[in-house]
């Protein structure tokens, strides 16, 4: 068997890749893009909720609120170390998304508006993620699949504390009820866009799926999680803002309207609401930070010197 | 959702990508996490830190959010060394080595359990 061969002969048996097996080039770039993408969500997914930290309703949703955004942090970590095994540096990733070369999810392109947002986004952007990362967990590299199950141990306390957060609304005030239904009016289809282009227009889904990267297709993601939410938006007493949305007998799925895929191109390219407001936050914090980096570097180097001089 | 970078048709996934860099990295350490007492300290991650001191606080922050463990390892990652079991002839003479195992050896039901 040839290094190719030997290395399609793992995946297909289920097995995983470790760092230091063989792997196609192109294996290796999927995966540096696709986990960088992916850590750098986490990262940039801490503004959205972050603006609402300090306007939390009570001490407890602050609490938990803080909890989330750390875990998101905690995640970018996890991430841009499984990324890391491939032989791409933590700096490298960063001055990337700085420079704008590599994304993130676009969802995190949208603003939060109110405090129903906060629920919302546990709700529905949590739960697509957990949608896409259980089945990440089974993932042919070791390093990504390993970190996942990590993951979403996590993220089933922020999909669950959104949710929660969102009874409360709907079962409040008539305001409070309102807020949650323009959450939902507003998340909607930016949640549906989270699982990408139809598959027709995923010309890449093919080989990832080969290489077990990817085990399910978007559409057949974005079906999940469609027919996983409607009966919780009913729970709520929330309608879902589409006209075409209704049970299918014959599927056994719910059917639903097309997503505005010219919405999605231009956020992707960088013309959403918030895409410029994200990464300039981002690479501020890193500008800013770099006296911190430097200063522990400089005095890592002084101890160690130090304790070469006391030796001696 | 999905985490492949969505890549519009006739648009090329450009996967030649490189930064200009300036500032050098904190060294890498490997994370070793105790879940409970009497089980050994098990490979949980990775992370970058100045020093050892702060290697075992962000460790602490990064892996250890809901009392996963009772005690945290770091050390250098450079610090380990590795035996691949690509390079391992080895590994194959010993799964012939079948009567190092206890289960080559047949003892009559009548002994009773052994």
């Amino acid at each position: 068997m040839n290094p190719e061969e030997k290395f399609q002969a793992i995946v297909d048996a289920e097995d995983k890749i470790e760092p230091t097996d063989w792997m196609p080039e192109a294996y290796r770039k999927t995966l540096i893009r696709q986990i960088a993408q992916h850590a750098h969500s986490e990262i940039i997914g801490m503004q959205p909720e972050g603006n609402w930290i300090t306007r939390a309703p009570t001490l407890h949703r602050k609490a938990i609120l803080m909890a989330k955004v750390q875990d998101e942090a905690g995640h970018g970590l996890y991430l841009y170390s499984a990324a890391e095994t491939l032989g791409v540096t933590r700096d490298e990733m960063q001055e990337l998304l700085h420079q704008g070369k590599h994304k993130y999810s676009s969802i995190f392109n949208y603003p939060t508006l109110t405090w129903a947002d906060m629920g919302t986004i546990g709700w529905l952007v949590d739960g697509a993620a957990i949608t896409n990362q259980v089945m990440l967990t089974r993932c042919s590299y070791g390093p990504y699949a390993r970190g996942m199950v990590r993951i979403c141990k996590e993220e089933s306390f922020h999909q669950r504390q959104g949710y929660e957060s969102l009874i409360k609304l709907c079962t409040g005030s008539p305001e409070q009820k309102a807020m949650a239904q323009d959450a939902l009016d507003r998340w909607w289809w930016p949640s549906l866009m989270m699982f990408g282009p139809h598959d027709s227009d995923s010309p890449h889904t093919e080989q990832s799926m080969a290489w077990k990267i990817k085990r399910v297709s978007n559409d057949d993601l974005r079906q999940q999680f469609v027919d996983m939410t409607v009966p919780q938006a009913d729970y709520l007493g929330l309608v879902i803002p589409d006209p075409d949305l209704k049970w299918n007998e014959e599927r056994g799925h719910y059917d639903f309207g097309e997503v505005d895929w010219d919405e999605f191109w231009r956020v992707v390219k960088g013309d959403g609401p918030m895409n410029r407001e994200r990464v300039e936050n981002k690479t501020r914090a890193w500008v800013e930070g770099a006296w911190v980096r430097e200063a522990a570097t400089a005095y890592a180097a002084k101890r160690e010197t130090q304790a070469k001089v006391d030796a001696a | 959702m999905t985490y492949d970078v969505p890549v519009a048709r006739g648009e090329s996934a450009d996967l030649e990508e490189t930064a200009d860099l300036t500032t050098e990295a904190w060294p890498m350490w490997e994370v070793f996490v105790r879940a409970r007492r009497g089980i050994s300290h098990v490979h949980i991650g990775s992370l970058h830190a100045a020093d050892a001191e702060t290697a075992l606080q962000n460790a602490r922050d990064v892996y250890t959010r809901r009392g996963e463990g009772v005690s945290v390892w770091v050390i250098p990652s450079d610090h380990i060394h590795a035996f691949e079991p690509d390079d391992a002839a080895d590994y194959v003479e010993a799964n012939e080595k079948v009567y190092r195992h206890a289960t080559a050896y047949d003892i009559p039901e009548e002994v009773g359990h052994m």
